[in-house]
């Protein structure tokens, strides 16, 4: 029986679509079988507030201490997260993210270093006088002692997991950054960060602000080749393939104007947004839509046809899993 | 007694007429047909097959860590095993819908009224981003922390920080388990089902062969 029918003016051949699938879905589960018996995948573990503090208490101490100056980028990040400026972004007028407003309320000075204090105060008499002193503190006391130990911080030396700097006048912030690092060590700072006063927790907007303010999630990123300035966005820890689909959008961070820009994600986002409109209206594009016609790879996607075509040959199948020559898909 | 719009259909039935346009819109040896144009002869229709193919992999390993909830894979074989099984199906995934997109592209696959066909599939692509974002942002590792940390900058910007944030796992998580697969599959299910109903574009330079 012939395998070439005519309906109309089109001309078939045999096809059988759900054996394709199945092949197909055979075809890949073996491939995924080999690549995930063979090359596992990436997990290297979370970071914790408390391997921070115990692995670099200098950068956890110098974080808090930044905290409270007020000197972070969580501290004066805006918009959603506070009423500050430093992260707002904005072109001209053009400022959705300030449009938005604050809808994830973050005080860091309060919420990261006051109130886990506050608690842990309950049974430490010393760290409650300190408190008690650092709250009843003029602004400009407080302003002097968080200057001094700033300073102090930068040639800081971690002793038996103390920070040690320095003699000088820190006021309370000594015993209240000890105190700080100490739950910090025990895990609980994990822990009071993320509570939001109910017993089922999902949330980590807290810890990682904060730890996104130190230095040393940022090293271990490094490491790993995720920073921005390695193509980050599209890397993965390790050796393994990452987010590679994303590099059109990681592209743009790398080059002018928009590295180095302060406005750079919402540049980033902008683009990508039309870029992304661009190609999901290709069809009616003027010149992008001829681009086929252009480059003529088409000629060897239909090169068979095109050859049957100019030798008049019609009388073989179109292939396919019940031909001889390759499938159709959808 | 009731009136008859057609022979099967009973007037005013809005049953009845979503069935009389399935089947003269989509009738099933359309939907599934087991015979394609003579120019359906290429390896690159094989990508689109690949890709769903990919995707039935993807949802099922995810269903299975679903199953087990978020904390498994990372502490026992079996669940690392599936974690690989779904993390190397969403790179098959997207290498052969990145593969199946270019080829329509240079294949002009929008042509004699398929732009519709052309759309969803963007759309579907540009979804599966999303997806996959939110399952990295899902992962409870390192990765995990340091995307979110440098993600959420770009989404506040935007201005969708407060309603997508990408700091709270809650909503990743379920963002990525449900909401997003949901819309990725039903996409895929469109995207199918106009190609069957226009079918198979054929080669630019053929002549009309299309009914």
């Amino acid at each position: 029986m012939s395998t070439i029918e005519r309906a109309g003016a089109i001309r078939t051949a045999p096809y059988d679509l759900v054996k394709e699938l199945l092949i197909a879905l055979a075809g890949t589960l073996a491939l995924i079988l080999v690549l995930a018996a063979v090359l596992s995948s990436p997990d290297v573990p979370s970071v914790t507030i408390q391997s921070w503090a115990q692995k670099q208490p200098v950068d956890l101490v110098t974080t808090a201490t930044g905290e409270l100056a007020g000197s972070t980028v969580s501290a004066g990040y805006g918009a959603p997260y506070n009423n500050g400026s430093g992260s707002v972004q904005k072109l001209g007028f053009f400022t959705p993210q300030s449009w938005a407003g604050t809808r994830l309320s973050v005080d860091p000075a309060q919420d990261f270093v006051l109130k886990p204090l506050q608690a842990a105060s309950a049974t430490n008499p010393d760290l409650a006088a300190a408190l008690s002193q650092y709250n009843g503190a003029s602004d400009s006391q407080r302003s002097g002692w968080l200057d001094a130990y700033s300073k102090a911080l930068k040639d800081a030396k971690e002793e038996n997991g103390q920070v040690v700097v320095a003699k000088g006048d820190y006021g309370p912030l000594l015993v209240m950054m000890a105190s700080l690092l100490q739950i910090a060590r025990a895990g609980a700072l994990d822990g009071y960060l993320l509570s939001r006063g109910g017993f089922y927790q999902t949330d980590y907007t807290r810890p990682l602000l904060f730890m996104g303010d130190g230095s040393y999630l940022s090293s271990l990123a490094e490491d790993q080749h995720l920073l921005g300035n390695q193509w980050g966005m599209m890397n993965e820890t390790g050796s393994y393939p990452g987010q590679t689909w994303l590099w059109l959008y990681t592209l743009w961070y790398q080059i002018a104007p928009y590295n180095g820009n302060a406005n750079a994600d919402l540049m980033v986002v902008l683009t990508m947004l039309v870029l992304s409109l661009a190609l999901v209206m290709v069809p009616f594009i003027p010149g992008v839509r001829d681009i086929p016609r252009w480059i003529p790879i088409q000629r060897l996607i239909w090169r068979r046809y095109y050859v049957e075509e100019r030798s008049g040959q019609t009388e073989r199948p179109a292939g396919g899993v019940t031909g001889s020559s390759v499938p159709s898909g959808s | 007694m009731s009136e008859k719009i057609a022979p099967d259909v009973e007037a005013g039935s809005w049953t009845g007429a979503i069935r009389q346009r399935l089947a003269t819109g989509l009738p099933i040896e359309r939907l599934l047909p087991d015979r394609q144009p003579i120019y359906v002869g290429s390896w690159v229709y094989v990508f689109g097959v690949i890709t769903i193919a990919a995707l039935i992999w993807v949802i099922g390993s995810g269903v299975v860590l679903a199953l087990f909830g978020p904390q498994w894979w990372h502490t026992t074989s079996a669940g690392r095993f599936f974690n690989s099984l779904h993390f190397w199906s969403v790179q098959v995934f997207f290498v052969f819908m990145v593969l199946h997109l270019w080829g329509q592209f240079f294949m002009a696959s929008w042509r004699n009224g398929r732009a519709p066909t052309w759309m969803i599939g963007a759309v579907t692509f540009l979804i599966s981003i999303l997806a996959a974002f939110t399952g990295y942002l899902a992962q409870q590792n390192l990765d995990a922390q340091w995307i979110g940390v440098n993600a959420k900058d770009a989404v506040n910007s935007s201005g969708l920080g407060g309603f997508f944030n990408v700091l709270n796992f809650g909503q990743m998580y379920g963002l990525h388990v449900m909401l997003v697969p949901i819309a990725v599959t039903v996409l895929v299910v469109i995207h199918i089902v106009q190609v069957r109903v226009r079918g198979v574009v054929a080669p630019m330079d053929a002549p009309r062969e299309e009914s």
